[in-house]
């Protein structure tokens, strides 16, 4: 299946899909060194996003957020896409500064936890894996 | 977007990766938010300075883009850092924090920032002109330049305002445009607001009630006739309260004042479709920041950053007396130093109390050094708790004045 979206940050990548619907605030939210969800309550709380193509509707919290992206990358723990519904400044930044492809205004309905996500320019492939397998925790850590 | 020939050169790398990428990300911000161009600025005040907030995390980065050649190419100047940047070692900050700080303060002066730590930069000779577009930070700065001075800006995020300096740009967006700048929401006052602790309380029931809104204020007086021609009057320490509070409990960036504010002064500023709310107490205001124990252990004056009468009249109330509590005034450097001159330096610290420069409670690391704290700032008032896991006594100037004599707060 193929899914379009407005370029934030330009490039290609690809990776499981882990999917959140609710908002990821990167400060305290999610451990750098690891790049396992932290926020306690939160629907990826211990999930490991690191090499997934990480799709949430849009980020929340602290600007300081953008620099943990960034450390996430020099640590080898950060997505390796992002796809938001709505981009905001504090992952917009995070993903320009720490050379993440990102889109916005991707139908995130469409993609599931595990399915196999292409990204490149504005165009995302989405491969569905069937029969399903188990979602991609811990694959990464 | 529209970009000139220039900016589309500093896009392809042209002027180098530093510059590079600061247009990138102001342009993509300009994508997100919708702008036409971007707008050359004025002046930019960066926050997410301290190290607490920053952590190796941000200190990387920037090591990494000073590494790339930043340089800022209008007047930048800093948010409060994590301590005293002189005084540390005397005010009890350790040297393990101590050390990143004052890295993160050197690598951004060597980007050209002049490395002042304030968040009233207006204070120190920082004031904009009618008008001029901005790039500051820091939500309480940010609100006093839209409202009291009638400038533009966005509030900008720690990372998209360094952009913003390091290629003179920011995106036309937001309150950058006319139409964005009208009054969303009528605040009638019905009551008297008179003391400092007033401008907050009223700020912090506003603000819960505007949210991201632009609040329009009749029937409030500031005691002075008209405030942008005035720098330094008192009624900009309560302008600076009133900001500083919506912006805490709510996230305004903009308000006005019927007929006292600039661009309130010139002609009517609300929206046709505007909402009405009125304030005829300030009570759930005060009761709303204050509670928890009586022993207070710290005083804490200068949230926003103390001008140099609020300095002044710690002074007047320290002179000859011994404080029971500790007793912190935060101020910028430059305001540090004309109290020294001025004497209200040794008269504060010979009653036991401390005019600490650079920082604020809130930013500095000082978890679990205090219980209770009293503050006249209902935007301290409102982190103090989540940020320290202190508990906070509100109220007016008398009460201040009483706990730092007695140790204890009295209703």
């Amino acid at each position: 299946m193929k899914l379009t979206g407005r370029v934030i940050k330009q490039g290609q990548a690809a990776g499981r899909a882990l999917v959140s619907p609710e908002p990821i605030g990167f400060l305290g939210g999610v451990d750098p060194e690891t790049g396992v969800v932290i926020e306690k309550g939160h629907p990826l709380e211990g999930e490991c996003v690191a090499g997934t193509v990480l799709c949430f509707p849009t980020g929340k919290g602290s600007t300081v957020g953008s620099y943990t992206i960034y450390r996430m990358n020099k640590a080898g723990t950060a997505p390796a896409a992002i796809l938001n519904a709505q981009s905001e400044a504090i992952v917009a930044v995070g993903a320009i500064i720490s050379e993440i492809p990102m889109l916005d205004q991707v139908d995130l309905a469409k993609i599931d936890s595990g399915d196999w996500v292409s990204v490149k320019g504005g165009r995302v492939l989405v491969e569905k894996v069937s029969p399903r397998v188990t979602p991609p925790t811990g694959k990464w850590c | 977007m529209k970009l000139t020939t220039e900016e589309q050169a500093m896009l392809a790398g042209e002027q180098g990766p530093a510059v590079e990428k600061a247009i990138e990300i102001v342009v993509a911000l300009g994508e997100i938010y919708g702008a036409d161009r971007l707008v050359p600025v004025e002046s930019v005040q960066v926050a997410g300075v301290s190290y607490k907030n920053l952590g190796p995390a941000g200190l990387g980065f920037l090591q990494d883009w000073a590494g790339q050649g930043a340089q800022v190419r209008v007047p930048t100047f800093l948010n409060p850092a994590g301590m005293d940047l002189l005084r540390w070692k005397e005010l009890g900050f350790a040297e393990e924090f101590a050390r990143p700080q004052l890295k993160v303060v050197d690598i951004l002066g060597a980007m050209g920032i002049d490395t002042t730590c304030t968040c009233t930069p207006y204070h120190i000779g920082q004031v904009p002109s009618l008008g001029a577009h901005l790039a500051w930070a820091e939500s309480s700065a940010v609100s006093f330049a839209n409202s009291a001075l009638g400038a533009r800006t966005n509030r900008e995020g720690g990372p998209s305002a360094l952009a913003a300096a390091i290629c003179g740009r920011t995106a036309r967006y937001g309150l950058h445009c006319d139409e964005n700048r009208l009054g969303t929401t009528r605040v009638i006052v019905n009551c008297p607001v008179k003391e400092p602790s007033d401008w907050g309380a009223l700020g912090f029931l506003v603000g819960q009630q505007v949210r991201d809104g632009v609040p329009y204020f009749r029937g409030l007086e500031t005691g002075e006739d008209s405030i942008s021609s005035t720098p330094g009057s008192p009624a900009w320490d309560s302008l600076k309260a009133l900001g500083a509070a919506m912006a805490a409990s709510g996230a305004v960036a903009l308000y006005h004042i019927e007929g006292v504010t600039p661009e309130a002064a010139l002609e009517p500023m609300l929206r046709p479709d505007h909402s009405t709310v009125k304030v005829d107490s300030l009570e759930p205001g005060y009761l709303a920041l204050s509670g928890g124990r009586t022993d207070i252990d710290l005083v804490w004056l200068g949230c926003p950053h103390a001008s140099l009468p609020e300095v002044a009249r710690l002074a007047a109330v320290a002179k000859g007396k011994r404080f029971l509590t500790d007793v912190w005034i935060t101020t910028s450097r430059h305001v540090r130093q004309q109290a020294e001159e001025a004497g209200y330096v040794a008269t504060i610290e010979a009653a036991g109390g401390q005019v600490v420069a650079d920082t604020c409670v809130v930013v500095a690391p000082l978890n679990g050094r205090y219980r209770t704290i009293a503050t006249l700032s209902a935007k301290g008032a409102s982190y103090l708790p989540s940020y320290l896991g202190a508990e906070v006594r509100y109220g007016t100037w008398d009460q201040l004045q009483a706990a730092m004599l007695t140790g204890r707060w009295g209703e």
